[in-house]
């Protein structure tokens, strides 16, 4: 089955992007297609690659980067919520002329069609946070 | 289907959800938005944020008639509750290019059983 994702909430506050990480886990290890995970509202505060929680602590940030490298996952934050909350690209970064970027690997930045084509591709659309 | 739980103003899902609305448009789907709760508020006529000194993307609404977004589906409890009538909205209008372009409500009030109903009938729902 082919699933697509919508985080609204930041890290650490609210559990939400705990509780989507462990449900891609579930989803990727039952041998199904997850066809895009999309940031929206203060999810987009999962994206930024200078997130530094104590070491005793998980890191929700690096988790998402690690899980998007090892299953090739598509990570899309959009770009407007982005840009109201400070998480740039080297791209957006130079355009807005910012003196740095702090997009994590694995994350790209794109626009709200993206968030469309997921509730339109996926046979389950499922939103964690509000 | 959108469904628009938010008051307009105190948090920005109002706004942000309503651009997912409007981007979403042009991808030539079927798409009703519902409001219910503190959503109706979204709708109320006369909007002023200066107090407050946010952005007042009221006007917005009435572009949604532009993008093809017709169906809007009041829930009828939620005004009562709150003391509202369709008075109190905005009329927001469209025109009917099947009926020889007259100018018909965009709004129309459903009661709470009814839109239950509605929900279960949707294949995506974007909630807001």
């Amino acid at each position: 089955m082919k699933f697509a994702l919508m985080i609204n909430q930041g890290p650490y506050t609210h559990q939400a992007s705990d509780t989507a990480y462990h449900f891609a886990c579930a989803v990727l290890k039952a041998g199904h297609e997850l066809f895009r995970i999309f940031f929206y509202h203060d999810g987009v505060n999962n994206a930024t690659r200078m997130t530094t929680p104590p070491q005793d602590d998980r890191h929700v940030t690096d988790r998402w980067s690690e899980l998007a490298s090892q299953h090739n996952l598509d990570l899309v934050v959009c770009v407007a919520a982005a840009q109201r909350r400070g998480i740039l690209d080297q791209d957006e970064a130079r355009r807005h002329g910012k003196d740095g970027d702090n997009l994590a690997p694995g994350f790209r930045i794109s626009g709200l069609g993206q968030l469309i084509e997921a509730g339109i591709e996926a046979d389950r659309f499922l939103v964690f946070g509000n | 289907m959108y469904v628009n739980r938010s008051a307009p103003h105190g948090t920005i899902y109002a706004h942000e959800g309503l651009e997912v609305v409007l981007v979403g448009a042009a991808f030539d789907q079927e798409v009703s938005m519902a409001f219910l709760g503190d959503g109706v508020f979204q709708l109320k006529k006369a909007q002023d944020t200066k107090a407050i000194g946010t952005k007042n993307f009221a006007g917005a609404y009435r572009a949604l008639a532009d993008y093809d977004v017709t169906q809007l589906y009041i829930e009828m409890e939620s005004l009562e509750e709150r003391g509202l009538t369709v008075e109190d909205l905005m009329p927001l209008t469209y025109e009917d290019e099947e009926d020889d372009d007259q100018e018909k409500s965009s709004i129309t009030l459903i009661d709470r059983a009814s839109l239950g109903q509605l929900f279960e009938a949707q294949d995506v729902i974007f909630n807001f």
